[in-house]
């Protein structure tokens, strides 16, 4: 009978308000007990001395690149960079090639998870059939292969009937569809926020109210048909209080956030930290774009109060070459899942945000947001019976970042060098430990 | 972009810093420190002290040009390579007869009929040119940016030509320097830039290189071609806001109000299909510089248009041809303006 106790750690199980010191214990992969001085004769140990020790991190939103792109990413170094970030869990988006929105592909991803995976893999189907916004997927059939919500990532739902349809008919299925906020033609082609900085570097920029307008499209039509819908990578001020004064009126509306759009403005575009002079970083060329310091302050502020849900990665790794070109041709996107923690730290380190609430946006709050719990019983806590994942955390050990050591095949980060405070310290995934830090 | 030879992000307070540490008499000439540039990337960093020496350096070209065979050995043994992936006539022409009047072996490389057409990528052509050895890169993209990916992998100096809706910064010198030479001066004067702003590398460069030199500046044109921030509605609050100091004006017999220059910009005619404006008519109603528009401005007032001229659009046929007008001159100051930045960046660096 395989046994882990995790010994003389900080619990922290923000979802059940459990913050105390003590022992895990993990039998056949899943929590048994949690409490100071638990006794497992012939377990495995790890001393989690001096660290928190909470629910694996689940994260929403990230793009594993497999089928298709195995260039960029596969399920198996996605899923280790995962696992190197904390996350035990992540739902990946169907822009794969061919995209997901069959029961063939949904088991090839589940499937590959299972052989070559290092955490769970719950993915996320197509709303609309090879993701071309004309006719709907087959929703159902997709949630019975396995999908826990539906989404046409990469690009927003631009039909709004298309839209209203999906909404409707995922009730069949009981499942949220994710948007990708931005109306294109307000967008037009933008390809950093619109604002100043846009201007002094003659980028076309992408005005906050492309975004803004689909997130009140889709609260209106969530409004209506009683569906849930669930907002991806929220980035503007607007866009949130928008969502803030829908969910006060009982729309069943959800929302994420990811950590660059809560630390980064569009200035990293031009003047990357301890550059000198202008520059083009593609590395922080991202869809949604990174935007004012207005908004960030908005979309902090939201996770704290809990009108945003949860931190989602928006993990979305490319090819050096796609990033080393004219800032125009690069691709969008951020390799995010080893970062992650840290870069959220910055926000406890400055008092913006406290640690428990930050945990609870990476683990209770995602589970809650999509129901996650219907397909893996008591995700995301430390509940007896609920699944052995757990991390441990050491939130003052400072780190350089490293693109090159990364596990993901994207090293595209504008972080590069930066050092950042709070670092995963080991990942244990149904009761194997999956990750230690050096 | 460490190698990028630039100053600090902060455009203005690096170039009241320059200015501080450049003696006050007569503006310094290559050689005493104020150039240190390995690029010319754009002109938002630079200082009045430079600009005014790349003018000087100008006139000197400029006696140059008007010998009897206008040939100087100055770059010889030097190699310019001049990559252009749009098309133009005046600004390639321009820094070729440039680099060969100082003496320089200029290779031209266009997209097509190129590697490029074989789809070889921009930083890929930039490691060829510098396998052969270039001693400068005029680039010329139409991606904003692009001179500064070249900059990193060039290994050579490089020279934006124009890239995008960025930056031109020779057409910008060359039009200070029409301006200074016409008017003995830039400090003070009045200058208005009218029509297409948002799409306008020409428009960004003059913004920074005139603001910089102490002219009053002002935009103008219809809302929809002028780029976001310049009137200061940001929300990002001031502290952050780097752009020049510049007014906006809706109106142009307003803004023409006692010009000392005004300066058509060349309207792209998708800009109608892109429903930035409603037509050409209305376009031209509303903001060509015209003869009568001009009797708003000072006397002597001169008009400049960077080129090429779509004539009875931005600016009247009648006009552009008049006495007022300087575009011919423009593009005579073009060839001297660019041997200046040459030389400038391939024999005035003071050794480190």
């Amino acid at each position: 009978m395989s046994r882990l106790l995790i010994r003389n750690g900080r619990m922290l199980d923000p979802g059940r308000g459990v913050d105390l010191v003590g022992d895990v214990l993990i039998v056949e992969g899943r929590v048994a007990a949690i409490g100071p001085g638990l006794e497992a004769e012939g377990a495995d140990v790890l001393d989690a001395s001096g660290l928190i020790v909470c629910p694996g991190f689940v994260d929403l939103h990230c793009h594993l690149r497999d089928p298709g792109f195995e260039y960029k990413e596969t399920i198996a170094t996605g899923t280790r960079a995962a696992a190197r970030g904390g996350f035990t869990t992540v739902c990946c988006m169907p822009n794969t090639q061919p995209a997901i929105d069959t029961r063939a592909t949904v088991e090839y991803v589940l499937r590959t998870a299972a052989a070559e995976g290092t955490v769970r893999v719950l993915p996320i189907g197509c709303v609309s059939r090879d993701r071309a916004g004309r006719e709907l997927a087959e929703l159902a059939e997709l949630a019975d292969a396995g999908c826990v919500a539906f989404s046409d990532d990469g690009a927003p739902v631009a039909d709004g009937a298309l839209m209203r349809r999906a909404l409707e008919y995922a009730r069949i299925a009981g499942l949220a569809v994710i948007d990708h906020c931005e109306d294109p033609a307000i967008a037009s082609g933008g390809v950093m926020h619109e604002g100043w900085v846009a201007t002094r570097l003659g980028l076309r920029g992408q005005p906050p109210a492309a975004e803004e307008s689909f997130v009140a499209r889709d609260i209106a039509l969530a409004a209506q048909l009683g569906a849930p819908v669930h907002i991806a990578h929220v980035s503007t001020r607007r866009a949130i209080e928008l969502t803030r004064e829908a969910k006060a009126r009982g729309v069943p509306v959800t929302a994420e956030v990811t950590p660059h759009h809560l630390t980064l403005t569009h200035h990293a575009v031009a003047f990357p930290d301890g550059g000198e002079g202008l520059c083009y970083d593609t590395n922080a060329k991202v869809n949604p774009p990174l935007r004012t310091r207005d908004d960030v302050a908005a979309c902090v502020e939201a996770l704290r109060d809990g009108v945003i849900d949860a931190v989602a990665t928006d993990h979305a790794p490319h090819a050096d070459y796609e990033k080393a070109r004219e800032f125009d041709e690069a691709a969008f996107g951020i390799s995010g899942l080893e970062t992650a923690f840290g870069l959220a730290m910055t926000l406890v380190e400055a008092g913006a945000l406290d640690l428990a609430t930050l945990i609870e946006r990476l683990t209770a709050g995602p589970v809650r947001a999509l129901g996650l719990e219907r397909s893996v019983a008591g995700l995301g806590s430390l509940a007896e019976g609920a699944p052995g994942d757990v991390v441990l955390l050491d939130p003052a050990a400072e780190w350089t970042v490293e693109p090159e050591r990364f596990a993901s095949k994207g090293k595209n980060t504008p972080l590069a060098g930066r050092t950042l405070r709070g670092r995963v310290a080991a990942t244990v995934v149904g009761g194997r430990v999956v990750w230690r830090g050096e | 972009m460490a190698k990028n030879g630039r100053g600090g992000r902060g455009g203005r307070i690096a170039t009241a810093e320059r200015a501080a540490a450049a003696p006050a008499e007569a503006p310094p000439l290559a050689g005493e420190g104020v150039w240190q540039r390995r690029h010319l990337l754009d002109l938002d960093d630079f200082s009045a002290p430079e600009i005014e020496l790349v003018l000087n350096t100008t006139d000197v070209m400029k006696e140059v040009l008007a010998r009897e065979v206008p040939r100087v050995p100055t770059l010889r043994g030097t190699t310019v390579v001049t990559l252009f992936y749009e098309a133009s006539t005046r600004t390639r022409a321009s820094f070729e007869l440039a680099g060969k009047v100082l003496g320089a072996d200029v290779i031209n490389v266009s997209s097509s009929g190129s590697s490029v057409e074989k789809g070889e990528s921009l930083i890929d052509s930039v490691r060829t040119i510098k396998a052969i050895g270039a001693d400068a890169l005029v680039l010329r993209h139409g991606a904003s940016g692009a001179p500064y990916l070249a900059a990193r992998e060039a290994g050579c100096a490089v020279v934006n030509a124009g890239d995008g809706w960025h930056a031109h910064p020779t057409q910008a010198l060359l039009d200070a320097y029409t301006i200074h030479s016409r008017l003995g001066g830039v400090r003070g004067r009045k200058v208005v830039i009218v029509g297409d702003i948002a799409h306008s590398r020409v428009a960004r460069s003059n913004l920074w290189a005139l603001t910089a030199l102490g002219a009053e500046v002002t935009v103008c044109g219809p809302p929809t071609l002028l780029p976001v921030g310049l009137d200061g509605r940001d929300r990002d609050g001031a502290d952050e806001w780097e752009l020049p100091p510049v007014r906006v004006q809706h109106n142009l017999d307003r803004a023409i109000e006692g010009a000392d220059v005004v300066m058509a910009l060349r309207l792209q005619r998708e800009r109608q299909e892109a429903a930035l404006i409603p037509s050409l008519r209305e376009y031209s109603r509303l903001y060509q510089v015209n003869a009568e528009r001009m009797a708003r401005a000072r006397p002597d007032a001169v008009v400049l248009h960077p080129g090429p001229v779509n004539e009875g659009i931005e600016i009247s046929a009648e006009l552009a041809h008049g006495a007022r007008s300087l575009i011919e001159e423009q593009v005579a100051n073009g060839v001297a303006v660019r041997m200046a930045v040459l030389y400038l960046l391939l024999r005035g660096r003071a050794p480190a």
